[in-house]
Order: C-alpha cells, then structure tokens, then sequence
C-alpha cells in the first residue's frame, strides 16, 4: 500500500515535469504544417538579434563570473582568516539579494545612478552595462558565496597562509596563486550557476534597456508561434549544462577530497 | 590599532560594492516611499496603496503564492517522501535530486513558453486531451493566463524547490525515534502524526514561506506568460518604472517597499523556522 503511493506521488509528479517538456519539443517542431521539421531553429538560429542578444549575454555571464570571483574570493579568505567575528554580518548581506526583489535593486539603480545623479551611469551605454554588470554580480552573490566559503570551510586557511608568507609570498599572490587554486572546485560550480541565472535573466536587462537574451527571448515570445519553444529548448539545454557541469565538478573535486 | 585598520581595509571592496549596488539602491526606495514630492516625510504614499487597484494587485499575488507554495510544499513532500522511505528503489533518488537542482533554477521566460507550447490554446496537452478524451479544458473555463495557469506554471520551479530542501530533514529523521515508538506500542499513523511530524513542522514552515517568497517576487515567467493582462505586484511595479503607470512615481516606491516588507517577513520566518528545525538535527 505505501509502495502503492509513493509510486502514485512519483508518477504524477514525473508527468508534471516531463509533460511541458515534451510538449515544449514537440510544439518547437510543429512549424511546418503537417510534418515534424527544425525549421524554428533554424529561423531563431538565423536571426541576427538572437546572435547579438546571446552573445551580450554570453559575455554579461563570463564578466559577472569573473567580478563575482573577484568580489567574493579574497572577501571570503579575508573574513576567515582575520575577521570571523564578522562572518554572521558578511553571509547577511550576501544573503540579502535573496530576499529583495531583483526588480526592487534595479529600481533603486534607476533612481540612484541617473543622469541628473553624482554618478550618471545610465546616461551611456557603457555605464549603463557596467551597472547591468554590478546588478548581476548582486544576484550571483548568495551562490558565490556560499560557494566559495563552503570550499575554504575544507582548508586550513590559517596555516596556508603562515607558509606562504614564511616563503615570502604577498597577498596578491598567496590569493591568486595558493586560495583561488585551492577552492577552484567551489567557485566553478558557483559560476556555472551564476551563468545559468544570468544568461536568462529579463527583469534587470529589460528595465535598464540593455540588448541581452532575456528581453529577446520576451519580445520573440510575444510576436511570434513556433519559435518561443524552440528557445525554450535551447534555454533549457543551456540550464541543464550548466547544472550538469556543475554537479559532475562538485562530485570529482568531493571525491578527491575525501581520498585525500 | 594599525593592524585593526589593516584587517577592515581587506573587506572594504566588498562593503563598497555590498553598499553601492545593493544596500544604497534599496533604502533610496524605501526612503523614497515616505517622502513628499518636495523631500519632507509622509505617510500618504503607504496611505496610497489602499487605492483597491493596488490591493487586488497584491490580493491576486497572496494568493497565487499561497496557492503555489502550498501545492509544492505537499506535492514535493509527497515526492521526497516515496524516494527516502515510500520503498521506491533507490536508484530514483540521484536523478531525482539533480533534475531538481536543475528544475528549480529554470525559472523566468523560457518555462513560459514551455507552458504555452504545453497548456495553451494549441499546446501538446491541450490537444491531446481534446482528440483523445475530447475534453476541452478552455471551453470548460481553464485559461494559462489566470490565476490558476500562473500556479500550475510556478509549481514547475515550487516543486523541486521543496525536494532540494526537504529531503535533508527527512533523511534526517533518526531511525531510533521510529523504532522507539514502535516499541511503545506506536502504529504508523500514530508515528507521523505525534513523532515525525511535530518534527518536521518548523522545516515544512519554514520552506513553505520560503517557497512564498520565491514566486512572490518572479517577475520574468508572470511577464512573459501574461503581457500585462494579470496585474500580480511584480507586473505592476513593472510597468510603473517602465511608465509610470500609476502617476505618481512615489506611490511606486511605496509599492516596492510593501513588495521588501512582504519578502522579508517571509524569509525571516523561514530564518527562524530553520533555527528550530536544526534543533533536532544534531
């Protein structure tokens, strides 16, 4: 009887979740009257716009990633190895983005940094990419963090640092070339979960006018059939390699760890 | 105290960053909500979002996140229970876990097309239900743009949610505590109703107004599924940065700052919800 319900629960909710997929591939092939063809990707794979807004996207992800990286690494090193005291305060403000809307941080962008502001950064387009940037950086942050501060959770931060410098090394360089090496595992799997939220993200993009995937995909969505599900796919494909990815590095850097 | 100051220059970068792009931007809402066009303080603008334009905004939004949080509480508790003790086979559980981690992240436009491409008017299920059972779900009152459309579609990131975090606390549960009760005489509904349970509570709270949240704040899935046909808050506040739809920019901010209120009350009940539960997890 309970094996009878737990298959119940399993079935029902597997054809939830398989369902909308199937129906989202299936549809993505439904262009041609009659007969399955790729004619939706090949129309949104043509199209210049989808090319631009990717590769904006592409390129917002890889620099939110590096910024995150370079915000949160030697933060999180620091807080450990000087400050623990301040630990409960720093993990509050990362956890921050979490709990304010995305939509009320770029609303406060746009009040803040006008152009009739100190600091006019939506007055060009390359302020105003750069705050796209900051914005996405503030998104990533509670997984980065967590991330990252996890992996150093695994070292002995203390005496790492007391040998390097014993051997003469700087910050720059017991950070760049002893920690970052060290928790790698960590802040990949940070990033590819940064580049999987970025890379569809709508609401900052949208409200701040920038040309990234996440508005093209809603302005396809709204003016034409067949081709929305063929970025859903796509999207899809995108989300489950980057969490794919992910997974398989947490699990080769956890194994390593505990044979060591 | 030259080393003091040396400690707090490491961290300054990231208080900068913390201080410009996220805790500045929102108290310059918050602060914008109760001022006056003129700079002075007031109350009218909270005042101003009794206006029932505004209330049902948020009405149908309550009730779109209550309704979704507490379909993916019960269908994610349903789920994670078959796969930790239901005597489902074991297998199930790994691919399980990582197509939640996956399901629960795609969120936003491309899972509204995945829904319209499903349940619209010409979507796969739609269709099917029609040809083969020939049920006509629109001609018997369902809409994808309603409420009811806009909770089955959230569920789809509500229900893996859920699982991600319940299935620590229910691998959690001692197998000590159900043997011990067994012993004493207990059955099984007995059990859950008077041991696991009362365990759980604060977890299933917890999660339940964290998944309140979650879809409380989705802007991109409601946007892309429903234009602005559906005012929920997040399209509102949406269309009142976009143009000032409500003509009265402050009436905005007070909007945005009933939008913080609501999803800070909810992750604080979840922080404090999930202070209880790790009580019992040590």
């Amino acid at each position: 009887m309970k094996r009878f319900w737990s298959w119940a629960a399993i079935i029902f909710g597997g054809l939830y979740f398989l369902l909308p997929l199937i129906g989202t591939i299936e549809f993505s092939l439904r262009m041609r009257r009659g007969e399955y063809t790729l004619d939706a990707y090949r129309s949104v794979l043509n199209d210049a716009a989808f090319r631009q807004t990717f590769s904006y996207s592409v390129i917002m992800a890889l620099a939110t990633i590096v910024l995150g990286v370079l915000i949160v690494v030697p933060t999180a090193y620091w807080v450990r190895l000087r400050l623990p005291r301040l630990r409960p305060v720093i993990e509050f403000i990362t956890l921050l983005p979490l709990v304010i809307p995305a939509i009320v941080v770029v609303f406060g962008y746009i009040r803040l940094y006008n152009t009739s502001s100190i600091l006019p950064l939506t007055g060009t387009a390359s302020g105003t990419n750069l705050l796209l940037l900051f914005g996405y950086a503030t998104l990533a942050l509670p997984y980065m963090y967590r991330a990252v501060d996890t992996g150093l959770s695994t070292l002995d931060v203390r005496s790492l640092t007391e040998a390097a410098q014993s051997l003469g090394a700087g910050w720059v360089r017991i950070i760049g070339r002893l920690i970052l090496p060290n928790v790698l595992g960590a802040v990949m799997s940070g990033a590819f979960l940064s580049f999987a939220i970025v890379i569809g993200e709508f609401t900052m993009a949208a409200l701040l006018n920038r040309p990234a995937f996440g508005p093209y995909m809603q302005l396809l969505g709204a003016n034409r059939a067949y081709e929305p599900a063929a970025l859903a796919v796509i999207a899809f494909a995108v989300t489950w390699g980057c969490m794919g990815i992910m997974q398989l590095i947490s699990r080769l850097f956890g194994v390593r760890r505990t044979a060591k | 105290m030259k080393q003091i100051g040396w400690n707090w220059l490491g961290i300054l970068p990231f208080f900068a960053f913390a201080l410009l792009f996220l805790v500045l931007p929102t108290m310059n809402i918050v602060v914008g909500a109760f001022r006056t066009p003129d700079g002075g303080f007031t109350l009218a603008n909270i005042q101003g979002l009794a206006s029932p334009r505004i209330i049902d905004s948020f009405a149908i939004s309550i009730k779109i996140s209550l309704a979704s949080a507490l379909l993916g509480c019960l269908i994610g508790f349903a789920m994670a229970a078959a796969v930790v003790f239901g005597g489902v086979p074991g297998w199930l559980k790994a691919p399980l876990m990582t197509f939640s981690g996956v399901a629960s992240n795609f969120a936003g436009v491309p899972l509204a097309f995945a829904f319209i491409a499903t349940l619209g008017r010409v979507g796969l299920v739609t269709m099917l239900l029609k040809q083969w059972f020939g049920i006509n779900i629109y001609a018997m009152g369902f809409n994808l743009l309603s409420f009811w459309g806009l909770t089955l579609t959230y569920l789809f990131f509500q229900i893996p949610l859920m699982i991600l975090i319940i299935t620590p606390a229910l691998e959690g549960l001692k197998r000590e505590w159900r043997e011990a009760a067994e012993v004493l005489g207990a059955s099984t509904s007995q059990y859950w109703r008077m041991v696991a349970l009362p365990i759980l509570f604060p977890s299933l709270l917890g999660t339940f107004a964290l998944l309140f949240a979650n879809s409380f704040g989705a802007v991109a899935t409601a946007y892309a599924l429903t234009g602005s046909s559906l005012s929920i808050v997040p399209i509102m506040l949406f269309a009142q940065i976009r143009g000032d739809v409500l003509q009265d920019p402050h009436l905005g901010y007070a909007m945005a700052f009933a939008m913080i209120v609501v999803t800070g009350l909810a992750n604080l009940a979840y922080v404090i919800m999930r202070t209880r539960a790790e009580r019992w997890m040590r």
